[in-house]
């Protein structure tokens, strides 16, 4: 939700517009009392309607963090959770690995219900996700990959950027199920991905 | 090697990046005071509509007119603020000077005013459940218009001290965020106590 006292001028159109609902409201109510309320209805789905509208997406993240690691290391950030296991996801991993100095970040968001989300209920999340990470990282040690992972956040957009914070990735590789089964496709992830974070992005599915 | 690196530059702090830190500390500070605020509004929506009487309870009246001309004085200091801040945005220091004072003497206003109103309202906090509840929502307001009056104060002074440039001007916009607020909470508590 976009915080209306972020700056003195945000805070003043705030003012101005709480002057505006109120006075017709009171305006209103004054005439009659039905009218009052049937005003208040009216300009309260208005306002949320408006609201709604006009949400703006995140900003893009243009520039990821200046990396520490040593010079022409590549670095690629892997996000996958129920798929992070899957014979593609390994295959390409090894390919991108494959090519010179690479390191490789494999986080896997902690999937969870909204209600359990609001509970701030996620240890049981985590734990699968944590699970599954293990699992994967497991397999791409058999293949003779070299990555480390973590467990990311709910929301796979948020789990990037957390990671790009600490990991200057080149590269991002996104895994989900095929189109019809995948939530995330449904949810335009990968899209959003692409359009907010300014480093190549490759998807693959598992099916 | 580490530790060589770590002497020559600190590490990066760590911080979520969900929210940015300012951001959720004005989160916070909203939150806090709606839950305060609304804490008082459920009494006074629970005393209006459970009480068998009219509102306000025969044979007080409440000052609607002055405290009308009262909220044209809050609202109007909004203004000033704002310019205030545009003046000093542009470079403006009489701009900036004008504006705060403009504003802390409109604030002072509404401040000796809503006391007058105090003084001359026939009913006190103890009369009854309806002295009280208006008496802890105007109250309440007027702490909150103190404490802005405060900051206020302390901005108006380090504006005549030649504080403040156009690049650096925080010490202004934060009590001016502060005070819009209470403009706001003003016009929720002028419409639902004496008017509505």
């Amino acid at each position: 939700m976009a915080n209306p006292l972020r700056s003195e001028g945000e805070a003043f159109r705030f003012l101005l517009g709480t002057v505006v609902y109120f006075a017709a409201i009171a305006i209103a109510g004054v005439i009659n009392a039905w009218a009052g309320l049937v005003v208040f209805i009216v300009l309260t789905i208005a306002v949320g309607w408006w609201w709604w509208r006009s949400r703006q997406p995140a900003p893009p993240v243009t520039a990821s963090p200046v990396k520490s690691g040593p010079q022409g290391e590549r670095r690629i950030l892997v996000v996958a959770n129920e798929t992070v296991g899957g014979e593609e996801l390994l295959q390409r991993i090894e390919q991108l690995a494959s090519q010179g100095n690479t390191r490789v970040l494999v986080v896997t968001p902690a999937l969870n219900s909204p209600l359990r989300h609001l509970a701030s209920d996620e240890d049981r999340a985590r734990a699968q996700a944590q699970e599954r990470l293990d699992h994967s990282l497991a397999e791409l040690e058999r293949h003779g990959v070299q990555a480390s992972g973590e467990v990311g956040d709910g929301d796979p957009l948020q789990a990037i950027e957390d990671a790009l914070r600490t990991f200057g990735a080149d590269e991002i590789v996104i895994s989900t199920h095929p189109e019809g089964q995948s939530n995330w496709l449904e949810r335009g992830v990968v899209t959003s991905a692409r359009e907010r974070y300014a480093v190549p992005i490759h998807h693959v599915v598992v099916d | 090697m580490a530790a060589v690196d770590h002497a020559a530059h600190p590490p990066i702090a760590n911080q979520s990046s969900r929210v940015d830190a300012r951001t959720l500390g004005m989160f916070l500070f909203i939150a806090s005071e709606i839950m305060l605020f609304g804490s008082f509004f459920t009494i006074y929506f629970f005393v209006r509509i459970s009480a068998d009487t009219p509102w306000p309870t025969p044979p007080y009246e409440l000052p609607v007119f002055v405290a009308g001309m009262n909220t044209i004085i809050l609202v109007t200091s909004s203004f000033t603020m704002h310019w205030a801040l545009q003046a000093i945005k542009r470079g403006n220091r009489a701009g900036l000077q004008a504006g705060l004072s403009l504003t802390f003497l409109l604030g002072l206003t509404f401040l000796l005013t809503q006391i007058l109103e105090y003084s001359r309202i026939g009913f006190a906090p103890y009369s009854n459940a309806f002295g009280s509840v208006f008496f802890c929502l105007t109250g309440l307001h007027g702490a909150h218009v103190f404490v802005g009056l405060t900051l206020l104060a302390f901005a108006t002074i380090r504006a005549f001290r030649g504080h403040y440039t156009e690049d650096e001007h925080h010490g202004v916009e934060i009590p001016g965020i502060y005070w819009h607020f209470v403009d706001v909470m003003w016009i929720v508590v002028y419409t639902t106590v004496y008017i509505l």
